[in-house]
Order: structure tokens, then C-alpha cells, then sequence
């Protein structure tokens, strides 16, 4: 992180320095520090405000109430964990937390579920069953993108969710794309590895 | 899609008071937290926004879209999104200052910036993700989870321009 905020800043200097455009910089700068401080207060409130929401839905129980609809699909995804076990339940809590943009909450119950299928495995290689949990962990399953909107709403946008529906689609195929590949390799792996046998 | 917002949040609250929660308590609660994550990220995000407002006030993002432009557009992919797209994995804050960029350049409605949007709604800073939930289950050989997750990031940059493309018609 700290090489690519150095690369930024003196990319940015050798350039003007080169273009001449060492004004424009010079009051760039001084500028965006106002503008950035502007755009946070701006998108703020639209955060705190679905924080708000999200929080009665995990109160009401609608997270546990989504790992009960999920947990045939997650039975599928991740067979090598009893769905009665708390690993599966973690998993299953996780992956509903982040539908709800829970983030908060869907932290610590990933933690944990990882820890307990590690525990299971005991050793340091990850299992299919954590590739395919990572897998979903870095795909945003979120229903309700609230920072993006909150940002598109700051910069004037008529319609800020009207993005929804191509969030969900791209989601989805992005999600699968990376479980298919993941699915692949695996097999993949299995066969070469079953014929050196 | 306009309805969408007003269902959901009348929803939560008609459920929640079902169930017998305190609704106004637990949105008290959340706010909370809400202003605790505005917090905790605000460094981040002013000084990646400092950071990024420096590349384009010394023209140097142009520069850099004007040499990715002519590969870019054979493809028919829009060229201020290729910086996002590569940046998006490695820093969410970074990627989001990007994505301000976009929207103060053409607009938040306009088709880079609906692209742009989407692909913000639809991925995860998965470098994080990775280092944050095999570092805590202390796993060193991660095994192919690093390719098919950053082959979905991809799928999900292509998916943006598509469906934008095609269901939003601009």
C-alpha cells in the first residue's frame, strides 16, 4: 500500500515536472484534501442511515432465518462439513451477513467458520471447503450496494439504484465464474494426480 | 427499481415490529456502528482521494488513459474503467477514489460511470479477503483460491460493461 500512495504522489510530480503543469498540481493537491473530507460527510449519512435498517434486520433474526433457506445449496457446496455442526452454521450465518451488507457481523462469523475447518483439516493447506468459502468471501454478494449508491447520490445521480438489477446479474456470474473454476482445477488436479499413481 | 428502496426499508420495519424488536433501539444501535465504520475509514479514504486527486490534477491519469485508449477501445471496453478494474482487488478505499474520479469526469449516470458502479457493487477487495481469512487460520499453501478469485473479479469487470450495455441501453 504504501509503494502504490508513493507511486501515485511522485508519479504525479515527475509528471507535471515534465508537462509543465506544476500549478495545476500545486492547487490539485490542496484541493482534493477539501473535496475528500466534502465526499466523506456527503456519503455519511447514507451509511449510517442503512446501518440503521441492516441492524433491525439482524435483530429481527433475518440472519438466521436466510442460513435456513441457504443451507440446502450450502449442504451442496461444501460436502465435506455436517450441516449440523458449527463450522456449517458459521459458514452458513457468514455468507447471509453478506447479503445483508453486514460486514460487521459477517467478519467474525467467517473467522471463526475458517478456524473451525481448519481445525478439522490440521494441517496449513487449505481445504476444498475453504477455497470455495475465500472464494465467496472476495465475490460481494451484497443486495443492496449502499456506498456505491451513496456516492452516485453525492455526484448528483437521478437514480442512484438504478444499477441494482446489473449488480445482481454480475454478481451472480461473477460468483459462479470463480466456484466454476474453482470446481475445474480441482478436477483438474485430481485427475493428474490420480494418474501418477 | 424505484420502488425497491422504500419496500425494503417498510419491509424491515414491519418484520422487525412482528418480531417484537425495539426497531427504533436497534436502528439507534446501527447508526452507531455505521458512524464507527465512517471513522474507521476515513483516513484511508482522504488520503487515497489526496493521492488520486495529485494523479489527475498533474494530468498523468489522462496520460494513462490516453495510452491503454486505442487497446481499449478495439474491444469496445470503456478506457477510464481499466485503472478501477486493476486497482479494485488490491485496495477497496483506492478503487473507490477511482470510482469518484469517473463520476466527477463524466458523471455517475453516464455509461463508464454505471460501469464503474456496478463493478464496485459486484467485487471485493479480494487481496484482503484472502490475506485476512487464511492469515487468521493460519493456512500457508492456499492453492488455486487466488486464480478463481480474481478470475471472478475479471468475470465481473466484462459483466459490467455487458449488462449495463444491454439492459440499460446507453
Amino acid at each position: 500500500m504504501a509503494y502504490i500512495f508513493g507511486a501515485m504522489i511522485a508519479g504525479s510530480f515527475l509528471y507535471a515536472l515534465c508537462s509543465a503543469g506544476l500549478p495545476e498540481l500545486s492547487a490539485g493537491i490542496l484541493d482534493s484534501a477539501g473535496a475528500a473530507v466534502q465526499l466523506l460527510i456527503s456519503i455519511s449519512g447514507m451509511l449510517i442511515m442503512w446501518s440503521g435498517f441492516m441492524r433491525i434486520a439482524k435483530d429481527s433474526g433475518l440472519i438466521e432465518k436466510l442460513s435456513r433457506l441457504f443451507a440446502p445449496l450450502l449442504r451442496r457446496l461444501y460436502p465435506d462439513i455436517a450441516p449440523e455442526s458449527d463450522a456449517f452454521r458459521c459458514i452458513s450465518m457468514n455468507i447471509s451477513a453478506n447479503l445483508l451488507g453486514l460486514g460487521n457481523a459477517a467478519t467474525p462469523l467467517g473467522l471463526s467458520a475458517i478456524r473451525q475447518m481448519r481445525a478439522q483439516s490440521g494441517s496449513d493447506t487449505a481445504t476444498d471447503s475453504m477455497v470455495t468459502f475465500v472464494i465467496m468471501n472476495t465475490a460481494s454478494i451484497q443486495l443492496i450496494p449502499t456506498t456505491v449508491a451513496a456516492l452516485r447520490k453525492s455526484f448528483g445521480s437521478q437514480q442512484p439504484f438504478d444499477i441494482l438489477l446489473c449488480v445482481w446479474l454480475t454478481s451472480a456470474v461473477a460468483l459462479t465464474a470463480g466456484l466454476f473454476s474453482s470446481y475445474l482445477i480441482r478436477r483438474a488436479s485430481w485427475k493428474r494426480s490420480s494418474r501418477s499413481l | 427499481m424505484e420502488a425497491v428502496i422504500p419496500v425494503i426499508v417498510t419491509a424491515l420495519c414491519v418484520y422487525g415490529l412482528c418480531k417484537r424488536v425495539n426497531i427504533f433501539d436497534s436502528f439507534v444501535e446501527g447508526a452507531k456502528e455505521g458512524i464507527a465504520t465512517v471513522k474507521f475509514i476515513a483516513p484511508t479514504m482522504i488520503a487515497l482521494l489526496v493521492a488520486v486527486g495529485t494523479l489527475r490534477a498533474s494530468g498523468a491519469l489522462d496520460a494513462l488513459a490516453d495510452l491503454i485508449r486505442p487497446i481499449a477501445e478495439s474491444i469496445g471496453f470503456p478506457t477510464e474503467l481499466v485503472p478501477m478494474a486493476l486497482l479494485r482487488p488490491v485496495s477497496g478505499s483506492g478503487a473507490t477514489a477511482l470510482l469518484t474520479g469517473i463520476y466527477e469526469h463524466s458523471g455517475p449516470d453516464s455509461f463508464v460511470g454505471r460501469c464503474a458502479s456496478v463493478v464496485a457493487g459486484s467485487t471485493e477487495t479480494t487481496f484482503y479477503a484472502v490475506t485476512m481469512y487464511y492469515g487468521a487460520a493460519g493456512i500457508k499453501k492456499i492453492r488455486h483460491t487466488l486464480i478463481s478469485a480474481l478470475l471472478a473479479d475479471l468475470t465481473a469487470v466484462v459483466f459490467s460493461v455487458l449488462t449495463v450495455g444491454l439492459l440499460m441501453g446507453s
